[in-house]
């Protein structure tokens, strides 16, 4: 148990997704202008997170990995290098699904987040964190605490991110700088400040 | 026809960059650029999967039923992205250990989904194709840009060949450790983004508030 508080503090400061490893970095840099559409992404994205990593994960364990077709009667195949591949189908499908259950089931958090849905299929993050779970080797129960911190730590650095911008918009900012300029800096900043977590250990 | 291809190829490279005006594919760019070498092989596999996905997603243009057809280009960018990944890890273990899961992460780099979705589905296959390599160029040039300054200046090497001694090995320069670390990689490309504005000044965005001189009483 302890085990598991310390990777999800790891992965929310230490190993924040967006700031330390640049993951989802084009939808965190477009749709950073407003705090209220930030939040709409960041909820998105850590629901579809928690979600995927953890399928992923029983994917690769009782499909991928070697030996794990021992039950369909395949001891030996090593199907591995198709974990790519299944890992971007599986959260492609896991997204049009998610879309259509908040559609039929719940229509207000849909008309809220609808929009950010299609956009989530390719946000490197969601990806990153299946390929992250996958090259540390972790088992089921480490694959879902971290799935769902890291897309915390997401949508916690997307909402400052925004905070941020929504106050920068009034300053005087030399014009090269003006926009996509700015906002890069600001992030470098941002991701100088989650640094300084580094090196907590619990 | 000739000439209008030389533009496509030159044109993502300053004027219509992915990365500093499109803002595109920006997730794993950073990432890999603390040795030059790894950004270099970063390019060249970028560039390869644009292009030839581009190509492929070009000749089966009219036969995608438009509902599907995220899925269609992702089954072959994904399929391009295993091919690289593979090779990689064939000929060049110890990059593919250094590159670790952004190889992979190019299947979701928005460059290669933006121009199969913006221009291959639009074009015939050899212009796709030569709009794939344009771009997969201009996403090198920062890529290479970045690397070599934070190469060179992190530790003082470039493709880790040792240009300026560092004082560790009894040589005169100071590394910035800065320069290794993540956040480096904003700062330098938030410069490198003022830089080309100032250059090429169309570029810049629309301000949303201006700022008003009140003239003194």
């Amino acid at each position: 148990m302890e085990g598991l508080l310390s990777l999800a503090v790891k992965a929310i400061f230490v190993e924040n997704l967006a700031l330390s490893f640049f993951l989802g970095m084009c939808t965190f840099i477009a749709v950073s202008k407003k705090i209220s559409t930030a939040i709409g992404l960041g909820i998105s994205v850590m629901i579809v997170q928690a979600i995927t990593v953890p399928a992923n994960n029983l994917i690769l364990t009782h499909l991928l990995s070697p030996g794990a077709l021992v039950w369909a009667g395949f001891p030996e195949v090593d199907l591995t290098f198709l974990g790519l591949i299944s890992y971007i189908g599986v959260i492609a499908a896991l997204v049009q699904i998610l879309e259509m259950v908040l559609d039929k089931y719940f229509p207000p958090l849909y008309n809220a987040l609808g929009v950010f849905l299609p956009l989530i299929t390719v946000n490197c993050a969601i990806l990153g964190g299946s390929l992250f779970m996958v090259e540390r080797d972790y088992n089921f129960a480490e694959a879902a605490t971290y799935g769902l911190s890291s897309g915390f730590g997401w949508a916690l650095a997307i909402t400052a991110m925004a905070g941020v911008r929504e106050k920068l918009k009034y300053s005087d900012i030399p014009d090269g700088l003006q926009g996509l300029g700015i906002t890069f800096i600001t992030a470098g900043l941002m991701a100088m400040a989650f640094m300084s977590f580094s090196g907590v250990k619990l | 026809m000739a000439h209008k291809r030389r533009e496509m190829l030159i044109d993502p490279l300053v004027d219509n960059n992915p990365i500093t005006l499109q803002v595109l594919g920006i997730c794993s760019a950073l990432a890999v650029t603390s040795s030059l070498q790894v950004a270099f092989v970063m390019s060249i596999a970028v560039t390869l999967v644009t292009a030839f996905s581009s190509m492929f997603i070009s000749m089966i243009r009219n036969q995608i039923p438009s509902s599907i057809r995220i899925i269609v280009q992702m089954v072959i960018i994904a399929s391009l992205v295993i091919l690289v990944d593979q090779m990689l890890k064939a000929f060049a273990f110890e990059i593919s250990k250094t590159l670790s899961v952004f190889v992979g992460l190019i299947i979701t780099n928005c460059i290669v989904m933006g121009r199969a979705e913006a221009f291959a589905m639009k074009n015939g296959p050899i212009d796709s194709f030569i709009d794939g390599i344009g771009n997969g160029l201009g996403y090198g040039l920062i890529l290479m840009l970045v690397g070599v300054i934070r190469e060179l200046f992190g530790s003082g090497s470039l493709f880790g060949v040792t240009i300026l001694e560092t004082v560790n090995n009894g040589g005169w320069y100071v590394p910035n450790g800065l320069l290794l670390l993540p956040p480096s990689a904003f700062f330098i490309i938030g410069l490198i983004i003022w830089a080309f504005r100032s250059w090429k000044t169309d570029q810049v965005e629309e301000r949303e508030y201006k700022i008003q001189t009140v003239e003194a009483h």
